[in-house]
């Protein structure tokens, strides 16, 4: 029998932004981005969720531990990006502009990496990354999920 | 294809513990959720039934009669149980979230009145939660 169960563990971290393409002009990024242009930035209380799968270990119940699980999104999202202006995160977003659709997937792709190295996961996959920036707006990316 | 979703609580107290581990190794592997004395939550059910609406009431399945198969099938077994002496399926499978939500898929596979058993979402709190599609999932 499979049992293949899938987990979604909630997070949260604070963040600051501005939403501005260089290649446009001064007048076209307000156009596009209206509020969210501000050269000052703003801030969000995101919540994210991250979704893994896979079956459940018979000898422990689960399909991932998690203390592992909070571990690596710790180090890798929650360190990396909470009291931060993700504008100045230069690794992620130098290139591209922070809104939630690009964060979601530069999350999914900085817990992708760091699956490989981390034994402690075991089976369990990687399905889908769900931000929430506010209460109204919500943003998902599973390249993987089934379901 | 409609999909059709029923929310239920119920109340419960677990802890982790596998008997073929020493007594180091489970506490490594569980942490607090290892303590022999149990701890609770607030478990909060989400059944998703598919189906197509009857052209007749309108209806997937009559949501008095899928209230009364959950309350009969699934929280009278769980609600206000230490699930790990209380509830047999949980005599020799840890109750982890995991397992109780492919405990609560077994428990109502076949007992549906009309559609067909898609999803068992389970939160064990606001923050965790865990989706069984059956074995085919």
């Amino acid at each position: 029998m499979s049992s293949i169960a899938h987990l979604t563990r909630r997070y949260y971290f604070s963040a600051s932004h501005r939403l501005h393409n260089e290649a446009l002009g001064e007048e076209e990024n307000r156009r596009v981005y209206g509020k969210c242009n501000n050269p000052f930035g703003h801030g969000h209380n995101y919540a994210l969720e991250v979704t893994v799968g896979g079956a459940v270990d018979p000898a422990t119940g689960m399909v991932v531990n998690l203390a592992d699980l909070d571990r690596v999104v710790g180090e890798e999202i929650l360190e990396r990006f909470d009291h931060a202006n993700l504008n100045a995160c230069r690794e992620s977003f130098a290139s591209r502009v922070p809104t939630s659709e690009n964060l979601c997937q530069e999350i999914f792709r900085l817990l992708d990496d760091r699956w490989g190295r981390e034994p402690a996961l075991g089976n369990a996959r990687l399905e889908r990354v769900r931000i929430e920036e506010t209460s109204a707006n919500a943003f998902e990316y599973g390249p993987r999920s089934d379901n | 294809m409609i999909y059709l979703t029923r929310k239920a609580e119920f109340s419960a107290s677990h802890y982790y513990h596998n008997p073929l581990f020493s007594a180091q190794e489970n506490a490594r592997l569980f942490g607090k959720c290892n303590n022999p004395n149990g701890h609770g939550h607030n478990y909060l059910l989400e059944v998703t039934v598919k189906g197509d609406a009857d052209p007749g009431t309108g209806m997937v399945l009559d949501l008095k009669q899928l209230k009364e198969v959950l309350n009969r099938e699934v929280l009278e077994v769980l609600d206000h149980r230490f699930l790990n002496h209380e509830v047999a399926a949980f005599a020799s499978r840890i109750p982890t979230t995991e397992n109780i939500a492919v405990e609560i898929w077994r428990m109502l596979e076949g007992k549906l009145p009309a559609g067909r058993l898609h999803r068992i979402r389970l939160y064990e709190t606001h923050d965790l939660f865990v989706d069984y599609y059956g074995e085919q999932g």
